[in-house]
């Protein structure tokens, strides 16, 4: 086990603590490089969405995991960036004019969504935010001179200082990389910086933040702010990835798949929207698999374990049935948030670190380590 | 005018739905202090429940009924026990997050069993309208309106005037210190989660001849219900009823008056700005923390 010792300020803010962290970053952002020459075009474009859904993750761990608010509302961010980008190039604006904007728009309407939020919280600050993107998403339906109504909008090609970059080509998936890096060291700064440290504060209790000199309404308007704006910068990349967008692709769903991004990853590290973020758009390829080579495979190994033939053919239809059910795909996203609920509340960042502590203390680990306190103390309505 | 009060009195019979909905996510606030994301799935089972013994298994309408309570409040129970229970105490968005995760696993399983077709029962109030005057009011409405009354009263006065309802009031309180009085948290808890679902198949089989009984028609429903909840404070039964109403007063007036598109939007609306002038509702208690 290494030990850090640190003798200023400065080592404790540093981005990569120690060497170990370069190396396996540094593998890591090489393997990412030269991913576009090796993996098929079908798993580039899925990675392509996760950097997308990643980037999201990202706002939304400022806004729900640093800052501790609750929001149902962000496909109505991504739904105003894309927009904002599809509407403005109607007009021939060049891609970083367009994408500057959509991310300045999408961060005044955070702000503006934070104000009533300022006096909201918990399951009121849920519904506010459930309301605000419901009401985005019938205006997108209703203002046809701008958004085409239910007929949605086309997304030409992105183009980058007159050259064409086509949505499945390895420049765009570099683009969203490009992105996501820069939002997460953006982040990683944002949250050494005071306000970070003011967010975090307000997150773990209110009262002594605000005790403690922390303007609490501002620094909330701005962890929406910010929030929002990233989500406005995704909302770009998202709406150039599909080449087509309407008001029915930013539902509540999406909100609540973005949600579901870091909750599964990990809500207190930005590793965690990461995580979330690939197994969110990876459960479709899975579920492919799943469809096609799970029956046969079953099948296979209840031949070999001594089942007839007829009668591994019909385990086989069996499982092909179930695996093609419809809304197969609902019932393992319900299954996959409540076991994670109920078993992983600190998401897969969370089992991995405890996996490596097991392996770093490896005679002296202890479950406790990581155990929850329980508030029963606790009625909402007198805070 | 009388467009004026027709309109009013469909907005109370549709808003009178959406309370009934709402008292579901009330009960199980006022008890526990946990938001039940899934009630409208819930009441969506509850209506498949009634379906299969009543359309399927040929039961009395009445009988098909009170079995589809009984086996909800079961059902109910089972539910608390499996996804709640274990997560008792610990922040309310992951519970949120755990109901959330309920409502897709019962809304893509009763796709699964009962199909994506729309499905009816036949109930004693399909048919028939009742004339007061020039106004016109079907009689599946009214049933809505005559028990969403009688429920609330009900629950009401078991929440006031009942042991049982004073100790779930004093456990959502402060669980520890109830505990400590010697209330059974856990059963209290439990039997809360199953009268909600009761209720909520109250709801789902009363509206089963309005909206028809589908897979999504929780989610749809339960979306509308809970600015409904909020609006009347959340932890107020009553509240509920009176929040109910306004939004669907809302609803059909906009619907009316206002041009297309106004009607789905005009009660978060109105929510949005209740939220920004009394941010605990119209019949919630402001309590400042005490530091």
């Amino acid at each position: 086990m290494r030990f850090l010792f640190k003798t200023d300020y400065e080592d404790d803010i540093r981005l990569f603590p120690h060497s170990g962290y370069v190396v396996s970053y540094g593998i890591l952002f090489a393997l990412l490089l030269v991913a576009p020459y090796v993996l098929s075009s079908y798993l580039m474009s899925q990675l392509v969405f996760v950097c997308i859904y990643a980037t999201v993750g990202v706002a939304l761990l400022i806004l729900t995991g640093f800052t501790g608010q609750a929001s149902l509302g962000h496909a109505a961010f991504l739904a105003i960036g894309a927009y904002t980008a599809a509407y403005l190039q109607k007009y021939n604006v060049p891609f970083p004019v367009y994408f500057l904007a959509a991310g300045v728009l999408t961060g005044l309407i955070g702000a503006l969504v934070g104000f009533p939020a300022l006096r909201l919280t918990g399951i009121y600050l849920v519904i506010a935010t459930i309301s605000f993107a419901l009401i985005v998403e019938e205006i997108l339906a209703r203002w046809e001179s701008v958004t085409n109504g239910n007929e949605g909008m086309r997304v030409k090609a992105l183009s980058l200082f007159g050259v064409a970059v086509p949505r499945d080509s390895p420049t765009f998936y570099f683009l969203c990389l490009a992105v996501l890096v820069l939002t997460i060291v953006g982040t990683l700064n944002l949250l050494r910086s005071p306000t970070g440290r003011a967010f975090v504060a307000i997150r773990d209790s209110e009262t002594a933040a605000r005790s403690m000199g922390v303007n609490v309404a501002l620094y909330k308007v701005k962890s929406f702010a910010i929030s929002a704006a990233i989500t406005g910068f995704a909302g770009v990349l998202f709406a150039h990835k599909l080449s087509f967008i309407s008001p029915e692709m930013f539902t509540l769903q999406l909100s609540i798949e973005f949600i579901i991004v870091i909750l599964i990853g990990g809500t207190f590290s930005l590793h965690g929207a990461v995580l979330g973020a690939i197994f969110i758009v990876m459960i479709d390829p899975f579920l492919t698999y799943l469809k096609d080579d799970m029956p046969g495979i079953i099948a296979g190994v209840a031949a070999a374990l001594g089942a007839g033939k007829e009668r591994a053919a019909g385990i086989q239809s069996t499982v092909a049935a179930f695996a093609s059910l419809n809304g197969l795909k609902g019932a393992i996203y319900g299954i996959i948030i409540m076991l994670f609920v109920l078993f992983e509340p600190l998401g897969i960042y969370g089992r991995w670190l405890k996996i490596k502590l097991f392996f770093q203390l490896f005679p002296l680990y202890k479950r406790a380590t990581f155990k929850r306190q329980k508030i029963y103390v606790k009625s909402e309505r007198n805070r | 005018m009388l467009d004026f009060v027709q309109q009013l009195v469909s907005g109370v019979a549709l808003g009178c739905v959406y309370g009934l909905i709402a008292l579901g996510f009330v009960l199980v606030y006022k008890a526990t202090e946990v938001v039940n994301f899934a009630q409208g799935d819930l009441m969506m089972l509850g209506g498949f429940f009634a379906f299969t013994f009543i359309g399927m298994m040929g039961l009395n309408y009445w009988l098909g009924f009170a079995g589809a309570v009984a086996a909800m409040a079961l059902f109910g129970m089972l539910a608390e026990r499996v996804v709640v229970r274990p997560i008792l105490g610990y922040p309310q968005f992951s519970i949120i997050m755990a109901t959330i995760g309920l409502g897709y696993f019962l809304r893509s399983v009763a796709g699964m069993i009962w199909g994506t077709d729309d499905l009816k029962i036949e109930t004693p109030f399909s048919q028939g309208v009742l004339r007061m005057g020039s106004l016109v009011l079907a009689y599946d409405k009214l049933s809505v309106i005559a028990a969403t009354m009688i429920l609330c009263t009900l629950l009401w006065l078991f929440f006031n005037k009942t042991t049982l309802g004073t100790a779930m009031r004093a456990s959502s309180e402060n669980m520890l210190a109830a505990y400590y009085m010697g209330i059974p948290v856990k059963r209290v808890v439990s039997i809360v989660w199953a009268i909600s679902a009761a209720v909520a198949t109250c709801a789902g089989v009363l509206l089963a001849p309005i909206t028809f009984i589908h897979s999504n028609v929780g989610l749809v429903l339960g979306l509308k219900a809970f600015p409904a909840a909020v609006l009347g404070g959340f932890g107020s039964i009553p509240g509920a009823v009176v929040g109910g109403v306004l939004i669907g007063v809302i609803e059909s007036m906009a619907g009316f008056y206002l041009a297309e598109g106004w009607k789905d939007v005009a009660p978060y609306i109105v929510l949005l700005a209740v939220l920004l002038l009394k941010p605990e509702g119209l019949f919630g208690l402001h309590v400042r923390k005490k530091v």
